[in-house]
């Protein structure tokens, strides 16, 4: 079954008089357990169709499933609790919070659940073994290098046990090796979790860890290439 | 981690700028505790003490002088049972910041008027027979380090001597006590004191302090004493103690007012400066609002956190604010409780200023709080 699915999707942006077209007409089905590279050229749309993926925006039109939800459905307070359940974001920048240690950055999506203060450590505990960074738990984001940074974003992304997690160029700030590491991060999560990765990168080296890669252009997605 | 700590820790983001916020917050409140205790202690002072005692003061201003001719007329009145006078004498002992009231009186009059200061009759009795005798309150000796027998010179600014001399030297005779009360207050000899200044200003009191046998009849005897001098050339106002202290600090300024105006400007002030310190640490922080909206965070939420980081400063500032003023009190109550009354912190002036620091905490983070609320996760990452 398709965990995300997006039926004739637009996106238009008005920036006053002008309506800019970003993307016309996408469709597109992702298997749950998928590793899907997401590659085009700069302003192609990749970010927009990724955000309206991950229900941080509504399309102009056309329909987005995920995960069997609607989202056109959802909005404000409940389309915030969906994402809280079933999308782990990470991004280019890592966007921790530089005021916690890297403990607390990853429990804080456990805030929003019923978890118990153990519980919640304990869960944020798991997650920090899972991307090998036990031993910097107490360390805050302005003493980790960028590598361990976006480890810690990927903790925090996967604390909650989404069954999505959308990542934006997460290896567009990262020197080769420790790209390498991450994308093999993300692979383990992917292979050993069971999570449906959606990564959009410009590196075609990065993209070679997917299983999948899809292109775009002004957007369109373009083709399809299978790995 | 909670919902608090995670507030807890943003307040640390930027150190400096948080304590230095909290010292503008915290002085604010130090001086809004004070003023208010001083504002409280001019309009609502006097005890109740003196409620069967009158106040004739100069009609026209209370630095006048009377003429000491007018007791025996007043304490002809009927209804009249004691009647008694002191002066203001200022004076410097040593240092001008040495302040306590200084009073010319009559020994055993006065502590008969004033039965609430406790004196042992043996050195109210040296007082009365020994002319440049003075007694002080216990506490004040306690203070200068006085000791019977000691002479503690005055320098004199108001009243010098006849012989041309500033410095009056008294010996100290005894002390007393007063319930409820620290307030200081230095006593000698009225006698001493009219017959050692200049001739043309013997014979003259500052104030009369009436006893009635009839204090129902307060009112009709203060107009009876007002009438009797009302066309003789040292007109009174007669008045209660209670009134009195509440005129003498009317002349004084109304000191509500003006500590009206100066903590409206102070806490315009504050209210500029760390709404503004307030909304600079927004823009630094807009993409974590949106990470943190990204997360699963309610626009609600996110702009709780930001409004409640501005409420707990203002509110941590206050009360640090309140208890320097706590431990500042002590040191300016005796000097201000010389002319006002007891100066204390009521529980008002507590709930007041905690109350205060929530609604300014409102205000300073009210617009960064909507602008939080209304950010857009997509724009914001945008601009990241
Ligand atoms: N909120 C917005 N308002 C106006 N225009 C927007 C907005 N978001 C995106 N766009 C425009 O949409 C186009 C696609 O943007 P998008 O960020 O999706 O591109 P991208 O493929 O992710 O590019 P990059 O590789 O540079 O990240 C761009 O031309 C951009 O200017
Ligand atoms: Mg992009």
């Amino acid at each position: 079954m398709a965990i995300v699915e997006c039926r004739d999707v637009e996106k238009q942006f008005v920036k006053g008089r002008e309506t800019v077209e970003v993307l016309t007409g996408i469709n597109l089905d992702i298997e749950e357990g998928d590793f899907l590279a997401l590659m085009g050229p700069s302003g192609s749309g990749k970010t927009t169709l990724l955000n309206l993926i991950g229900g941080l925006d509504h399309p102009t039109s056309g329909l987005i499933r995920v995960g069997g939800s609607d989202l056109n459905e959802l909005s404000g307070r409940a389309l915030a609790k969906w994402r809280s359940v079933h999308v782990g974001f990470i991004f280019q920048f890592y966007n921790l919070l530089p005021v916690l240690n890297a403990q607390r950055n990853v429990e804080l999506p456990l805030l929003l659940t019923n978890l118990s203060r153990a519980q919640r450590q304990k869960n944020a505990a798991i997650a920090l073994e899972i991307v090998g960074l036990t031993d910097r738990a107490k360390h805050k984001p302005g003493e980790l290098s960028g590598g361990q940074q976006q480890r810690v974003a990927i903790a925090r992304a996967i604390v909650a046990d989404p069954k999505l997690l959308v990542c934006d160029e997460p290896t567009g700030d990262l020197d080769r090796e420790t790209a390498d590491e991450i994308l093999g991060l993300l692979e383990i999560l992917n292979r050993d979790h069971r999570k449906t990765v959606i990564v959009v990168t410009h590196d075609p080296k990065a993209a070679g860890h997917a299983k999948k890669i899809l292109h775009m252009d002004k957007g369109k997605l373009v083709e399809e290439a299978i790995v | 981690m909670s919902y608090l700590s995670l507030l807890w820790a943003n307040l640390f983001r930027k150190k400096t700028r948080t304590v230095l916020t909290l010292l503008s917050v915290m002085i604010a409140f130090v001086l809004f505790v004070l003023l208010q205790a001083v504002g409280e202690a001019f309009t609502g002072g006097v005890t109740i003490v003196g409620v069967d005692r009158l106040i004739v003061t100069p009609k026209y201003s209370i630095v006048d002088e009377l003429p000491l001719s007018q007791k025996r007329q007043v304490a002809a009145i009927a209804g009249v049972n004691l009647v008694t006078q002191q002066s203001w004498f200022g004076g410097v002992y040593q240092d001008p910041k040495n302040f306590f009231p200084k009073y010319p009186v009559e020994p055993l009059e006065y502590f008969d008027m004033y039965s609430e200061f406790i004196i042992n009759p043996a050195e109210l009795e040296a007082f009365a027979g020994t002319r440049t005798g003075a007694v002080v309150k216990a506490g004040l000796a306690e203070q200068y380090g006085w000791k019977l027998g000691d002479i503690i010179p005055i320098q004199a600014d108001i009243w010098p001597k006849a012989d041309g001399s500033r410095t009056w030297e008294f010996e100290l005779v005894g002390t007393f006590e007063e319930a409820e009360s620290s307030r200081p207050l230095f006593l000698f000899q009225y006698q001493y004191f009219t017959e050692s200044v200049e001739l043309d200003r013997r014979d003259q009191v500052g104030w009369w302090t009436v006893r009635l046998s009839e204090p129902e009849r307060a009112a009709e005897i203060a107009r009876e004493i007002d009438s009797l001098f009302e066309n003789s050339r040292d007109p009174t106002r007669t008045a209660t103690e209670d009134e009195f202290s509440r005129q003498f600090a009317s002349q004084l300024g109304d000191i509500g007012f003006i500590t009206t105006i100066i903590m409206s400007a102070v806490f315009f002030t504050i209210v500029l400066l760390t709404g503004n310190t307030m909304a600079q640490a927004l823009r630094e922080r807009i993409p974590e609002l949106a990470v943190l909206k990204t997360i699963g965070f309610t626009d609600t939420a996110v702009s709780a956190l930001v409004l409640g980081e501005a409420i707990v400063l203002c509110v941590v500032g206050g009360l640090c604010g309140i208890a320097m003023a706590y431990l500042l009190l002590p040191g300016i109550a005796p000097v201000l409780e010389s002319f006002a009354g007891s100066i204390d912190f009521s529980a008002t002036t507590l709930a007041t200023a905690i109350g205060l620091s929530v609604v300014i905490g409102i205000v300073i983070g009210i617009v960064p709080a909507m602008s939080a609320r209304r950010l857009t996760i997509v724009d914001a990452l945008r601009k990241n």
